[in-house]
C-alpha cells in the first residue's frame, strides 16, 4: 500500500464508536468524537487552552489488544488505528462516581445536579457540600495562560486547595478583564464593582460595546468585527489571542496598526455628525449625583433589545419606576449654552414616553417649552401619547433634587418646575429622570472645517451655500455636506440632505468635466523683473521663478485667483483676470458717477 | 433732501460678501449707503483702490474679509492687515480723516455683524460730513493742514 509521505504524516484514523474518522496528528481523542459530532461531557476543557484534565467527566475507554483502558479524552493524543468507544456501562459508572465526588463537594451547583440527574446521580454519599468551585482549573490558566497576568492561582493542598489571589490580598495585577468569570463552568466566580453595595444591581448602563471585539452595530457596513486596541488583551499584553483560534478564515490580525491612507477624489461628500451635549455643565439636573437621572442616550441604549437590562425600564435597584421625568431642552434653546432648537428632542422624548408606557405602569411627565412635533405623522403621535396618558408640563424644569425626607420618599427625585400654563410652581415626585441633550457640532468641527476650508455658522455647524437654494453644498466646490454636521436634522431629514448631495456628485461625474472660474492670475511676462516678491507671497506654492528667462510665472492648474500677488506686485507686471486693475478702476468710478439716478448726494 | 454719505465696501468673496448677502435674505435693516465691490479675497485690496475710491467721489471707504485665520487662500486678510496700518497713515498724511478708512471681518455668517458694521460706519462718516478734496489738493502737498487732518 502507497500512501504519499505528507499523508502518513499529516492525517491519522481511528475508530470512534464503530465509526471511522481521519484527523491530523497531534489532536485529541475529544477532538476527533466531536468531529464525528459525539458528545463527551467536559467541565475543564475548553477548546482554546491546552487540555488539562482535572474533572475526568471526558473519561472514555481505549481498546487496544483486546485491553480496554481508561483515558480522557481531552488529553489523550489520537493515534493511527485506535479503537474508542466514548459510552458503555463503565464509563457510565465511572462518570457517575466523578460526578457524585464533585457533587459532594458541590452539591448546590445546579449544572453538576443537571449532569447528576443524566447519569442517574441525585445524592452523594460523599456528603453534601456547598462550595462552588469544582476546582477545574480553568479560571487560573485563563489568567495566566491566556490573559498572561497570573492575578489568581490554586492554593492549599489537599482538602484545603482553593482558588485565589496572593496572600488572599486585593490583587495589585489583576486587570479587571473578567475572563475567569467567563470561563468559570459553575458561574462561582463574578466580577464585582466593590464601590456598589447592593447585591443584583446592575453595574453600570454601557453605552458602548461591552466585549474588546464587536461589531459596531447590528446596521454596519460594512458589518465586520472590529477590535478595540486598548481594552484587546492580545494588544495590550501579547496573550489571549482566542478569537483568532475561533476565527476559522484566520480574517484576525492583531498587528493592523492605524494608517494614513490618502486617496484621489474629485468631490468630498462631509457628514461628520454631531456630539450631544456635556450635561455634567448644567449640575441642577443632578446628572452624575442622583443615579436614575440619565441622559436620553443612556435611556435609549437601555430601551434597547440588546441593551444592559434587555429593554427592560428599570431603576439601578433593579425596580420598576413609578414615575419618569423626561426634561427637554437641555442645553437647547439655552442663552447661556446652545440658543438653537435640536429638533430631534421633541419627538424622542414622545417615544420615550410611549416605551416607558408600553413597558411599565409608570406615569410620565414631560417638561416642555414648547412642543415641536413638525414632521409628517409627528403632530398625530404626539396627539396619541395625549390619549395614552402622558402628563405634559409646560414649562422647563428649573432643578431636580432628591426628596427623602421620609423613608417612604427614599429615592424619589422632585423635579421642580413652574407650570407656564396654569401660571404656578410645581414639584412632581418621580423615580427617574430622562434628560433630552442639546445636539451641537462635534468637538473638532473647527479643525474639519479649516482642513475644506469650508465656513461654520454662529452655531458652530458646517454653513451651506445658500439656506434656501443649496443646503447640501459649501462655498468650497466639490464639497458637500449631510446630516446633522450641517445643522441638528432628524433621520429623515440627514437621508434626503445626504441623497441630494449624492445626486448632485452624480451630476458632476457623469458630466465628466468641471468648469472652474476663470479667476487666474498671469503674469504679464516683459513688465516682470523677477523680484520674485511674489513667489513667498502665495499660498498655493502656484508661482515658479524661472531662472534661464529671470521672471516669474503662475502655474494657472494650481492658482485658485486670490490677487495676493496682483496687489503685491510693484511692477504691476502680474493681473488678475475678472479682477484686474482696469476693471476695479472702472466698477469705483461706475459706483460714485454723478448721473446715477437715485443719488444720495 | 439731507446729505447721506456714499461709502465705497471692498468685500472679499468667501466671507464678508456672503455675509452681506445674508444680512440681505435674512431681511436684517442695513443702511443703503454703502456701494459694494466684489474682491476674490481682501488680499487684493491694492491701497490705491482706496485712494481712487475716495477720489472719485466716495466719503468712506470699509473693506471687509474673513477673520484672521479663516481666510479662503490661508493668508489674504493678514496682508490686507497689515496694509490698513499704512494706509491710515497715508489717509492722514492726504488730508483725509483715518476714520473713513475701516477694515473689519465678518464671516460667511454673521449677516447680523456686517449689519451693525455698515450701521456703524455710516453713522461714523455721516457725523464727518462730505468730504471735500480735490485732486489738486491730493498732490500739492498742503494737504498736512487740510481741517480733517486730526
Amino acid at each position: 500500500m502507497s500512501q504519499t509521505a505528507t499523508g502518513e504524516q499529516k492525517l491519522v484514523k481511528l475508530t470512534i464508536d464503530g465509526r471511522e474518522v481521519e484527523i491530523e496528528r497531534g489532536a485529541t481523542v475529544l477532538q476527533a468524537a466531536r468531529k464525528l459530532g459525539l458528545e463527551i461531557p467536559t467541565l475543564c476543557h475548553v477548546d482554546w487552552m491546552e487540555p488539562y484534565g482535572s474533572c475526568r467527566l471526558c473519561s472514555v475507554e481505549v481498546i487496544r489488544d483486546n485491553q480496554r483502558e481508561l483515558i480522557t479524552a481531552c488529553n489523550y493524543p489520537v493515534a493511527g488505528g485506535l479503537v474508542v468507544e466514548t459510552m458503555n456501562d463503565r464509563i457510565r459508572k465511572v462518570r457517575a462516581l466523578v460526578l457524585e465526588l464533585l457533587l459532594g463537594r458541590c452539591s448546590t451547583v445546579p449544572l453538576l445536579q443537571d449532569l447528576g440527574r443524566q447519569y442517574g446521580v441525585e445524592k452523594s454519599r460523599f456528603g453534601s457540600g456547598e462550595e462552588g468551585c469544582i476546582l477545574c482549573g480553568l479560571c487560573t490558566r485563563v489568567c495566566s495562560e491566556v490573559v498572561g497576568v497570573g492575578a489568581i492561582a490554586m492554593q492549599g493542598r489537599g482538602l484545603k486547595c482553593r482558588v485565589g489571589t496572593a496572600y488572599d490580598e486585593k490583587s495589585s495585577i489583576c486587570i479587571a478583564c473578567g475572563a475567569c468569570a467567563a470561563v468559570c463552568p459553575t458561574g462561582y466566580i463574578k466580577v464585582t464593582d466593590d464601590t456598589r453595595r447592593e447585591k443584583g444591581v446592575p453595574l453600570e448602563w454601557p453605552t458602548g460595546p461591552t466585549t474588546a471585539i464587536y461589531v459596531k452595530t447590528l446596521q454596519s457596513v460594512p458589518k465586520v468585527p472590529v477590535i478595540d486596541a486598548d481594552s484587546c488583551i492580545r494588544m495590550q499584553t501579547g496573550a489571549c489571542g482566542v478569537c483568532a483560534t475561533y476565527c476559522e478564515p484566520g480574517a484576525i490580525d492583531y498587528n493592523q496598526k492605524p494608517e494614513e491612507i490618502e486617496v484621489d477624489v474629485g468631490q468630498i461628500l462631509i457628514s461628520t455628525g454631531f456630539q450631544t451635549f456635556d450635561v455634567s455643565k448644567l449640575a441642577q439636573y443632578g446628572y452624575g449625583r442622583y443615579d436614575n437621572v440619565l441622559t436620553a442616550l443612556e435611556f435609549e441604549r437601555m430601551t434597547n433589545a440588546t441593551g444592559p437590562t434587555g429593554s427592560r425600564v428599570v431603576l439601578k435597584n433593579g425596580q420598576e419606576p413609578r414615575a419618569v421625568a423626561i426634561i427637554h431642552c437641555i442645553g437647547s434653546r439655552d442663552e447661556k449654552h446652545h440658543r438653537y432648537c435640536s429638533r430631534v428632542c421633541c419627538m424622542y422624548a414622545l417615544k420615550f414616553a410611549h416605551l416607558v408606557k408600553d413597558r411599565t405602569e409608570a406615569a410620565v411627565y414631560q417638561f416642555y417649552i414648547d412642543m415641536r412635533a413638525f414632521g409628517k405623522g409627528y403632530e398625530e403621535f404626539y396627539h396619541r401619547l395625549l390619549d395614552e396618558g402622558v402628563t405634559m408640563i409646560r414649562g422647563k424644569a428649573a432643578e431636580v433634587v432628591e426628596a427623602g425626607w421620609s423613608r417612604r420618599d427614599e429615592g424619589v427625585l422632585l423635579v421642580r418646575a413652574e407650570d407656564t400654563l396654569i401660571g404656578k410652581f410645581r414639584e412632581i415626585p418621580v423615580d427617574m429622570v430622562v434628560l433630552c441633550t442639546a445636539i451641537e457640532p462635534p468637538y473638532d468641527q473647527e479643525d474639519v472645517a479649516r482642513m475644506f476650508s469650508i465656513s461654520r455658522s454662529p452655531d458652530g455647524f458646517f454653513l451651506e451655500r445658500h439656506p434656501k437654494l443649496d443646503p447640501t453644498s459649501t462655498m468650497s466646490d466639490g464639497i458637500y455636506l449631510a446630516g446633522a454636521c450641517q445643522g441638528p436634522k432628524d433621520i429623515p431629514d440627514s437621508v434626503a440632505q445626504a441623497q441630494g448631495a449624492a445626486a448632485r456628485i452624480l451630476q458632476l461625474i457623469s458630466r465628466g468635466f468641471v468648469e472652474v472660474d476663470p479667476i487666474r492670475a498671469e503674469v504679464v511676462e516683459p513688465l516682470c523683473g523677477g523680484c520674485r516678491l511674489c513667489n513667498n507671497l502665495c499660498p498655493y506654492n502656484a508661482i515658479e521663478f524661472l531662472p534661464e528667462k529671470k521672471i516669474s510665472r503662475v502655474n494657472e492648474a494650481l492658482c485658485k485667483g486670490c490677487g495676493t500677488c496682483v496687489s503685491a506686485c510693484p511692477a504691476g507686471a502680474i493681473t488678475g483676470k475678472g479682477f484686474s486693475y482696469p476693471q476695479i478702476v472702472a466698477e469705483i468710478e461706475g459706483l460714485f458717477a454723478k448721473h446715477v439716478p437715485g443719488d444720495p448726494k | 433732501m439731507s446729505w447721506e454719505p456714499k461709502i465705497a465696501g471692498f468685500l472679499c468673496n468667501w466671507c464678508t460678501y456672503t455675509g452681506a448677502d445674508l444680512a440681505g435674505t435674512s431681511r436684517l435693516q442695513h443702511p443703503p449707503n454703502i456701494r459694494v465691490i466684489r474682491m476674490m479675497c481682501s488680499g487684493r485690496m491694492d491701497p490705491s483702490f482706496i485712494f481712487k475710491a475716495f477720489e472719485a467721489g466716495a466719503d468712506g471707504v470699509i473693506v471687509s474679509g474673513c477673520h484672521p485665520g479663516d481666510c479662503h487662500y490661508q493668508s489674504g486678510n493678514f496682508k490686507m492687515l497689515r496694509r490698513a496700518h499704512l494706509i491710515k497713515r497715508v489717509l492722514k498724511d492726504m488730508g483725509i480723516h483715518p476714520d473713513r478708512f475701516r477694515l473689519t471681518w465678518v464671516s460667511a455668517s454673521e449677516g447680523d455683524l456686517w449689519a451693525r458694521y455698515s450701521r456703524e460706519f455710516t453713522d461714523t462718516v455721516r457725523a464727518l460730513g462730505p468730504l471735500k478734496l480735490n485732486a489738486e489738493k491730493m498732490l500739492d502737498g498742503s494737504s498736512a493742514t487740510h481741517p480733517e487732518a486730526a
